[in-house]
């Protein structure tokens, strides 16, 4: 598998001197996110402005060899504009891109080693699966035997085998997604751009989908550019994600390092839930930083955790609820941790655990999960409790600039 | 009273139930009108069949319209006028001609104004402009102008001659059927066949031609026929190639004969037989 890939490379280079994709080192398992990772895609400052409106504003993004990337991010911040220009199908306004080393701003798609699933499918409709999937290795003309071979083994990855035959008209939703699938992995190009491909699969189907996209990457060593609006599948997939918003990045990182120290409001509310209460610096003793809610509180930040360059003393102090224990009110804090009184006011029963709103004195509610494993304190509506977390798992983050806060809807 | 959810429209919505009554008047007034209208529209057409297999029973082999008998003798003897033979010989290599040519400029014309607008097609207004003039203006005029032109920069009268000036009014119509069906093209298509490798040649070849072919053939099957039966332009233009429109005007004016009929139930056939294809393939394809 993975030679015939290496001699397909070869192949390329022969045949279409254009193609940037020869790289004799290529190795059979690409070693995903280490340090030492070749580059593959790199964006350079690009923007793309439609009607003087930036839809990417000055994206700056480095993605290695083998790497499962995630673009995130609500609905109309840029992610299918990113992908449509590393694509070739639009072109930057300014900036650089550069795949594999090479500049390829303004070269045309039909040069460029890459494949899109795309968000709208584009399933040629005159063709059948068997002449669709096969569309993309016809072009590179592998022989007709191979053709046969390869369609039939992507078609039976995605669990669609026997559709060689089909019209595309006649698929359900769900089966045109996969058909689009198969029809860019078969051609195992260098990097792999997916645009919201499973949004219409069931569940399961789902999970069995993601479970061969990782497979199929580690055996061929495909860079997946993954667009999704599934936090979880996001997280689960990806080795590194970003989160955009309105064209910018506003996190970049491992799914633990973004989710665990989101570095800005917008991705600590936008990547799962976050508890996030306003302060002010109060001072820095070395590795730990004070800071003084506005609700009179006093909590604990780790100073590594505090944004880069603060422009005002204000901060917002956030905890995700997972972290927080919920104890008696009369209960004792060990060192070390960050602790808050308040009152139950909800609590909901979700199988797994239960989950908690607790009201300050101030007003602001604060949402606990406490998992379901049997401990004999489950406060009830109405009792007083000592929330409690470690201050490691504290984080601050500028506050969001008004204006530029809660316009986007959440998708 | 039933409370059942049929029960409460009927009571519910008047207009329900006004719209009954002409739906029972429909059932016999719509067909009796339609019969109408298509008796009227193939009635020149019966005739022509018909009487294509009339005999003749006077000397002149002319047509007369009284019926004196079925016969096969005109089909049989349908090259027995060589004038008839030649003009419709021409006429058919006239529209072939031509309907190749305004069919691959007036698709292309109509792929450039679906997909280039603003800056990369300034002029697109005043295209489309002369598109609908183009279709609009009486023919009359048209063919006397092109005349004109012909005599002004002495050029002679002829297949050339026939052939420009049909392709000319044949392009509109062409571009026409061509934009409608490019109307609800996904250009996503074309994105996912250069994604996958394929050349803007190879793509129109393998993506684009392939879906608005439909379109394409309808285009060329109206360019064919407004060719074959041009008679006003052609009149002005044809010198000494005498297309069969012509033709059959100038013996019109003697007398027609039967071989007219002949030849028109043919083209007829063959036009009916294109029609229908074509039909069936835009089902198909739709
Ligand atoms: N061809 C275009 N012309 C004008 N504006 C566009 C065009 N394409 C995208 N935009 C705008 O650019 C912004 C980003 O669009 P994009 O399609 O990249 O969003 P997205 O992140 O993919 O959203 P979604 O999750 O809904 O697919 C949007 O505001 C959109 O309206
Ligand atoms: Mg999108």
């Amino acid at each position: 598998m993975d030679e015939g890939r290496y001699a397909r490379r070869i192949q390329y280079e022969m045949t279409d001197g254009q193609v940037n994709t020869v790289n004799h080192s290529d190795g059979p398992t690409g070693d995903a996110g280490t340090d030492g990772a070749k580059v593959n895609v790199r964006l350079e400052h690009v923007t793309k402005t439609f009607d003087d409106v930036p839809a990417v504003d000055d994206l700056n993004l480095k993605i290695n060899e083998g790497e499962f990337f995630s673009l995130l991010g609500p609905s109309g911040c840029g992610k299918t504009t990113t992908l449509r220009m590393i694509g070739g199908f639009e072109e930057p306004t300014s900036g650089r891109i550069m795949l594999g080393g090479r500049d390829v701003t303004y070269m045309a798609p039909y040069h460029r080693d890459v494949n899109t699933v795309f968000q709208s499918y584009a399933l040629f409709p005159h063709l059948d699966v068997f002449e669709n999937i096969a569309f993309g290795l016809r072009r590179r003309k592998v022989d007709k035997a191979e053709v046969r071979r390869r369609v039939g083994a992507i078609l039976e990855v995605v669990d669609l085998p026997d559709f060689e035959r089909r019209r595309v008209n006649q698929l359900s939703g769900g089966q045109q997604q996969r058909i689009a699938l198969a029809r860019a992995l078969v051609n195992e190009p260098k990097l792999l751009l997916l645009d919201e491909p499973m949004s219409a699969l069931d569940a399961k189907l789902r999970h069995q989908m993601q479970i061969e996209l990782k497979s199929i990457q580690s055996r061929v060593g495909i860079t997946f550019l993954y667009v999704t609006h599934d936090q979880e599948e996001a997280m689960t997939m990806s080795d590194r994600l970003v989160v955009m918003r309105q064209g910018r990045i506003e996190g970049i990182g491992s799914p633990k390092d973004v989710y665990d120290n989101p570095s800005t409001e917008f991705v600590a509310t936008f990547l799962g839930a976050s508890n996030l209460l306003t302060g002010e610096v109060a001072r820095r003793d070395g590795s730990v930083t004070t800071i003084d809610l506005t609700n009179g509180s006093t909590l604990s930040v780790p100073t590594s955790r505090l944004p880069d360059q603060l422009t005002s003393t204000t901060v917002k102090v956030g905890v995700r609820p997972e972290k927080i224990s919920i104890v008696a009110a009369n209960a004792t804090v060990g060192p070390n941790q960050n602790s808050l009184r308040g009152r139950v006011r909800v609590s909901t029963f979700t199988g797994v655990g239960n989950q908690y709103l607790v009201e300050m004195a101030s007003g602001a509610d604060i949402t606990v999960y406490a998992q379901n494993i049997g401990e004999e304190l489950a406060p009830r509506s109405g009792d007083e409790v000592l929330l409690s977390w470690p201050v490691e798992h504290t984080f601050a983050v500028r506050p969001m600039e008004s204006g530029l806060s809660g316009e986007e809807s959440e998708s | 009273m039933s409370l059942t959810p049929f029960a409460r429209v009927d009571e519910s919505t008047g207009s329900e139930r006004a719209s009954r009554r002409p739906r029972r008047l429909g059932r016999f007034v719509l067909p009796t009108y339609s019969w109408l209208v298509i008796a009227y529209l193939v009635f020149p057409i019966a005739v022509m069949i018909v009487y294509s297999f009339n005999r003749v029973i006077s000397g002149l082999q002319l047509v007369s319209f009284a019926w004196n008998g079925f016969t096969f003798q005109w089909y049989e003897q349908w090259r027995s006028i060589p004038g008839l033979t030649s003009a419709f010989w021409l006429s058919i290599r006239l529209a072939l001609v031509s309907t190749v040519i305004a069919t691959a400029l007036g698709t292309l014309l109509a792929i450039a104004l679906v997909r280039y607008r603003g800056s990369k097609f300034r002029g697109k207004g005043g295209i489309e402009q002369i598109l609908f003039l183009n279709i609009a203006a009486p023919e009359i005029v048209m063919g006397a102008s092109l005349l004109g032109i012909f005599v002004t920069f002495n050029i002679a009268r002829g297949f050339l001659t026939l052939v420009l000036a049909h392709v000319m009014f044949s392009i509109a119509y062409v571009t026409v059927t061509v934009r409608a069906r490019l109307a609800g093209f996904d250009v996503s298509l074309e994105e996912a066949s250069y994604d996958l490798g394929a050349s803007p040649l190879g793509t129109f070849r393998l993506v684009t031609l392939p879906l608005i072919m439909p379109g394409v053939l309808a285009g060329a099957l109206m360019a064919f026929a407004l060719s074959i039966d041009d008679f006003v332009t052609s009149n002005f233009v044809s010198g000494s190639s005498v297309p069969f429109p012509v033709w059959v005007y100038g013996a019109s004016r003697v007398g027609t004969p039967p071989q007219v009929f002949v030849f028109g139930t043919v083209i007829f056939s063959v036009g009916i037989v294109f029609a229908l294809l074509s039909l069936g393939l835009s089902k198909k394809r739709a």
